[in-house]
């Protein structure tokens, strides 16, 4: 095993790099339909292709850009957007969380660039890759992350450009990319029994607790379901088979 | 908004990758994943609005079942993306959206 990771870390960084580029081909296959969606929207709203361009390449986070767009519309007052934004992506705190076991000893500068391209696609995809390999590897997130970053921003502002061409999106199915996105990484990490009943009970919460907790819903679903799995593994004392 | 949600991506990394954690909580940690995902399903495709609507009314369930037999069967991401915007489409103009 010890030669096997060491011979990982000997392969070239553009090989590792260029593995992250390829890992990230189904999210690009994502990002476009939803990137387009969202650049439509927004310039359906209002916001130039700039704007739209601006808005990705710093904000970067989809679902809070189509709540986002849409409070824009609405003539929504500036802070309640911040407010609902950073609620919106707070779970990408327990996202970056997960990471951090398979990125120890990274230099700091790394790691905030690493977090700057965590995603709920770039990190469903890249958490698989590191609990498949056994390790994490930075050079590989950056490539994945990259690649997603740039086929996003890209997406966005070709959406925009297009505006009325793509009046409308239902009927492209665009509207759909984002769910069929999470349906598709869902089952990429179902991995035994104990994941699985793990996601049936985070959904049920949801489904539950949702029209109450509201934004907070995914992350309060997501703490507490994850922690009923830890709670059944300890009882039953099954430790294998599972991504830790 | 580029700060609200940078931060809660850039935190909790750079907080602990440097410190080695707890059996417990990296148990914790590796159900995070299917946990996130699954919240993300529900609420992408049955709680438009902040409501649950679980009946062929809400356009994104017949779409979300063919996703998930693509997704079962493909294991396939770009597949599975690629089969549920086609059956939203296709369900979209048959009135069904």
């Amino acid at each position: 095993m010890r030669e096997t990771v060491a011979a990982a870390h000997r392969q070239a960084v553009p090989h590792r790099f260029w593995h992250g580029v390829r890992l990230a081909w189904p999210v690009v296959m994502g990002y476009v339909p939803i990137g387009l969606a969202l650049g439509v929207l927004a310039g359906q709203t209002g916001l130039s292709p700039l704007e739209t361009g601006a808005m990705s390449a710093l904000v970067y986070a989809g679902a809070s850009q189509f709540v986002a767009v849409a409070m824009i519309g609405a003539g929504a007052p500036a802070l309640s957007i911040v407010v609902t934004t950073f609620l919106v992506n707070l779970r990408h705190m327990l996202m970056s969380a997960a990471l951090s076991p398979f990125l120890r000893g990274l230099r700091p500068g790394a790691l905030a660039g690493i977090a700057y391209l965590i995603t709920d696609e770039t990190f469903a995809v890249g958490h698989g890759e590191f609990a498949a390999r056994g390790q994490g590897d930075g050079v590989i997130f950056a490539g994945l992350g990259l690649t997603s970053y740039l086929s996003w921003l890209s997406a966005t502002v070709a959406g925009a450009w297009l505006g009325g061409a793509l009046a409308t999106p239902e009927a492209w199915g665009l509207d759909f990319a984002l769910p069929a996105m999470f349906i598709g990484l869902l089952a990429g990490q179902l991995r035994d029994r104990l994941a699985l009943s793990v996601a049936l009970v985070a959904g049920l919460a949801v489904l539950a607790g949702g029209p109450y907790l509201g934004s907070w819903s995914v992350m309060a679903a997501a703490v507490g379901a994850a922690a009923a799995g830890v709670g059944v593994q300890r009882w039953t004392g099954q430790r294998t088979g599972t991504s830790s | 908004m580029a700060a609200v949600t940078y931060g809660p991506r850039a935190l909790p990394l750079l907080l602990l990758a440097s410190r080695p954690l707890p059996p417990l909580v990296r148990q914790w940690l590796g159900f995070l994943p299917p946990a996130l995902m699954a919240a993300l399903v529900v609420q992408a495709v049955l709680m438009p609005g902040g409501q649950p609507q679980l009946t062929l009314a809400n356009p994104a369930v017949v779409p979300a079942l063919v996703s998930i037999v693509v997704a079962w069967r493909t294991r396939s991401l770009g597949l599975t993306v690629v089969a549920g915007m086609a059956a939203a489409a296709a369900w979209h103009r048959l009135g069904g959206g």
